[in-house]
């Protein structure tokens, strides 16, 4: 079985989530449940960390379809970071850099937030 | 396992339609494209075209019906490397969906129609057969002699 697992970290109001090993569609649940608990508790600012995703298929792609818009009506985002070139390559195949801000690293993700308060 | 002849290898892999199944799936199709002396990057290409189609199979096909059963077979030559999957469940005919257009999807909160699109993306052919009532099968193809 695939083995997949997230963190959350708090800075202040923003939230980043780290994302750990491989995100398919049995594990796209996990990540759902961590969304939705960040949003039930009004955190609407997310990084979301790919620096130890080795792998994502559309169902992983999916769950950030599912709560942008919810975050976003909130005045919140899901900025992505961190991506190896290979999950990068997969996001930009299906042009999710027109709707998703996408950062090299974490801290340029949160300083973007910090920028646009 | 068996080789029809000393230019085509065939393996294959049957599984219960269960998304836990899918990294067996996923391991299975690298094991073999490895073997076939494929490069790391064709060969990571092949598996996520792999995962997307037996991920539609257990949704649509078996509509998340856990005993149904998926064949994962390859089959390998100096020339391609073919991925089988074939299943018993529900017709369906992936080609009606469209091409997904991210904007579009967004704006209609919908989500789907990814896996196919990244499927024919990934590899140089994307085949679909399905009988109803008999099986549906979905053929991946990759040509070795520009990819490796």
């Amino acid at each position: 079985m695939a083995e997949f697992n997230t963190s959350v970290k708090d800075h202040g109001e923003i939230s980043t989530v780290y994302l750990e090993g491989y995100l398919d569609a049995h594990t796209a649940p996990n990540l759902e449940e961590t969304f939705s608990k960040l949003i039930n508790n009004g955190k609407y600012k997310i990084v979301a960390n790919f620096k130890d995703l080795a792998y994502i298929s559309s169902a992983g792609l999916g769950v950030f379809m599912a709560f942008i818009e919810k975050v976003r009506e909130n005045d919140g985002d899901i900025k992505l970071s961190a991506m190896n070139d290979k999950v990068y390559n997969i996001f930009d195949l299906l042009g999710f850099p027109l709707l998703y801000e996408i950062f090299k690293t974490e801290d340029e993700a949160i300083k973007k937030f910090d920028e646009t308060k | 396992m068996k080789a029809n002849n000393k230019n085509i290898k065939e393996y294959q892999l049957k599984v219960k339609s269960r998304t836990e199944n899918l990294s067996e799936i996923r391991k299975f199709i690298q094991k073999h494209a490895k073997e076939a002396g494929i490069s790391a990057n064709v060969i990571e290409d092949m598996i996520l075209a792999g995962d997307e189609a037996c991920t539609n199979v257990i949704k649509h096909a078996y509509k998340n019906q856990p005993e149904g059963e998926i064949v994962v077979k390859v089959q390998y030559s100096d020339k391609t490397f073919k991925i089988t999957i074939v299943d018993h469940g529900f017709s369906f005919n992936p080609e009606r969906i469209p091409i997904p257009d991210i904007r579009k999807s967004y704006e209609e909160k919908k989500v789907g129609g990814l896996g196919i699109y990244l499927m024919k993306k990934l590899m140089d052919e994307v085949k679909y057969i399905s009988i109803p009532g008999k099986y549906n099968q979905v053929q991946l193809i990759k040509n070795l002699n520009s990819s490796i």
